[in-house]
């Protein structure tokens, strides 16, 4: 970086392409970008190619495999019953956990949390609350007594840049999988999981949660991270772009084009109004598309 | 529009603001920075040699240490020290002092809203206090939005939580010395109209977000006018403490 253009723009012509690659990224990826295109061949706004398989963890109620280019993410959620806090005696819970083991990036050392993940999780955690996706109160089952704690586990794979998005499209997918399973009430009070064989026999035990039932959901949010460099935005940046160009943006927005966050962590490039229009129109986009391979992978699943 | 809050003061009024600097006689630089009664206590160790594993070592790095007023350090202070040591980042300069580290501790005196706001003006001051070279300085202010949709500064922590959203919102501030025409501005737009860091809870509309972005800037120049006037009487004595 210390380097002007000019001399670097003579080695480039002496190195091979991957030497300068590693010597000099921030010339590689701005000579890229002046003719508007990156070098995995995406176009500035694209977004890498997004896959979503519903249900891949048998054991989980509700489970979801989203890929977004390489970044691989695994979300998993298991209901519990638990009694709900004196304060929100109707209300249910969702526990968010996001982890980053070490195979997901080198990064990450074996035995020692990864920095990101807490941060993602909370992210995560306010991004679910703030959409008003998911009704607490759809979560409870006896008022003041019984009510569904959803533990919501995300696993990174494969951390190849724009973690976020990755991880709520996998928990947005992974809440449509979910089937709350069925409970009754038994004879002392206590909320008991009713196995499906028994479901319809003689069951004097009044059934609080009669069949097995889908979350309603309201609003689904969809986020997408931009980098921002320079007057250049680049839209779902992999690893490698979020290293050497620093400042990145996340926007949320729901399906009804509210803007659930706007999340710049710092970063050396200023967000400017024009910017910020840039980006929210780019996710409005982008989530459009993802909405599309949600409700794709939705129809696939009940087809089968 | 009349809006009512608790303390009687108007939708644009802000708290009142006190910063005092060179609190700590250990530390490299302190500062303490209350917005009514949310305080912050910053002290600014540094820059010392080496940096830590996956950090630049061609570039100085910043360490941010939270310390929340009672309990143990959650997911809610590791994203704030995330947040503060990338707005700190951004405007260091980092290349001044490469291979070195300079650590930022915080410690929360109150919570009355407004705290991560509060803690960037904090760090800042302590920042300068330290003599740490600096590109600007960065002015952070905390917006709510409610459900009709006037919007309030400097929320306390009663008006966060009856909010429908809040914004958190870091400027850099108004430069006073003159610029080479052209150099800082993108699109015709001043750099303290730049959005250094944005952070925000609850759902809102788009309109409403830049909305809350116009308030947030005018109020910041007022608070760049304080933070400048209150770092002022110090900046003589500032060089002979780094060493």
């Amino acid at each position: 970086m210390g380097l002007p253009n000019a001399a670097s723009g003579d080695l480039s012509s002496e190195m091979e392409v991957d030497a300068f690659r590693r010597l000099f990224p921030i010339q590689f990826f701005e000579r890229h970008l002046a003719e508007s295109i990156r070098p995995d061949g995406r176009a500035l706004g694209k977004a890498r190619d997004t896959t979503i398989a519903l249900g891949p963890v048998s054991s989980a109620n509700g489970s979801a495999l989203a890929k977004v280019g390489s970044t691989t993410m695994l979300a998993a959620i298991k209901m519990e019953v638990m009694t709900p806090s004196i304060e929100s005696p109707d209300e249910g819970c969702i526990a968010v956990d996001f982890h980053m083991p070490s195979i997901c990036s080198p990064i990450v050392r074996p035995g020692r949390p990864a920095e990101a993940a807490p941060v993602i999780s909370k992210q995560l955690s306010d991004t679910i609350s703030s959409s008003g996706m998911i009704d607490l109160r759809e979560l409870s089952l006896v008022k003041g007594k019984a009510a569904w704690m959803a533990y919501l586990d995300i696993y990174c794979l494969d951390a190849d840049g724009s973690l976020f998005d990755a991880a709520l499209l996998s928990a947005a997918a992974a809440f449509s999988h979910l089937q709350i399973p069925v409970v009754a009430l038994n004879d002392d009070g206590k909320v008991v999981f009713v196995s499906e064989e028994k479901g319809g026999e003689n069951f004097e035990k009044e059934a609080v949660n009669k069949e097995k039932r889908k979350l309603k959901l309201n609003s689904l949010p969809f986020s997408l991270t931009c980098l921002l460099h320079k007057n250049y935005i680049l839209a779902d940046p992999t690893a490698e772009e979020e290293s050497v160009m620093e400042t990145i943006v996340t926007v949320v927005l729901d399906s009804s084009g509210q803007l659930v966050s706007f999340y710049k962590p710092g970063g050396s490039v200023l967000a400017y109004t024009s910017a910020v229009q840039d980006c929210v129109a780019l996710t409005r986009q982008r989530s459009k598309e993802l909405q599309m391979i949600l409700d794709e992978a939705i129809s696939g699943m009940e087809i089968d | 529009m009349e809006i009512d809050r608790d303390d009687g003061r108007t939708a644009n009024q802000l708290r009142p603001l006190a910063c005092s600097c060179n609190v700590l006689n250990r530390a490299h630089g302190s500062a303490s920075w209350s917005q009514g009664d949310t305080k912050i206590l910053a002290a600014v160790y540094g820059p010392k040699a080496g940096t830590k594993k996956n950090e630049n070592p061609e570039k100085a790095s910043i360490e941010v240490i939270w310390k929340p007023k009672t309990g143990q350090i959650g997911k809610l202070e590791r994203e704030c020290e995330m947040i503060l040591k990338r707005t700190l980042q951004s405007i260091c300069i980092l290349t001044i002092n490469p291979n070195t580290t300079t650590s930022i501790v915080v410690q929360v005196i109150h919570d009355d809203g407004a705290l991560l706001p509060c803690a960037i003006n904090a760090s800042c001051a302590a920042l300068v206090d330290a003599g740490i070279p600096l590109k600007h300085l960065a002015v952070a202010i905390s917006c709510c939005l409610s459900e009709s949709g006037y919007v309030i500064l400097d929320p306390t922590k009663l008006e966060e939580q009856k909010m429908k959203a809040s914004v958190h919102l870091v400027f850099p501030n108004s430069p006073v010395s003159v610029i080479p025409e052209g150099s800082t501005q993108v699109g015709g737009e001043p750099l303290e109209n730049g959005i250094i860091t944005s952070l925000t809870q609850g759902a809102m509309s788009v309109d409403d977000y830049i909305h809350c972005l116009e308030r947030g800037r005018a109020a910041t120049a007022k608070m760049s006018a304080f933070l400048r006037r209150s770092l002022q009487p110090q900046l003589p004595t500032d060089s002979s403490k780094v060493g």
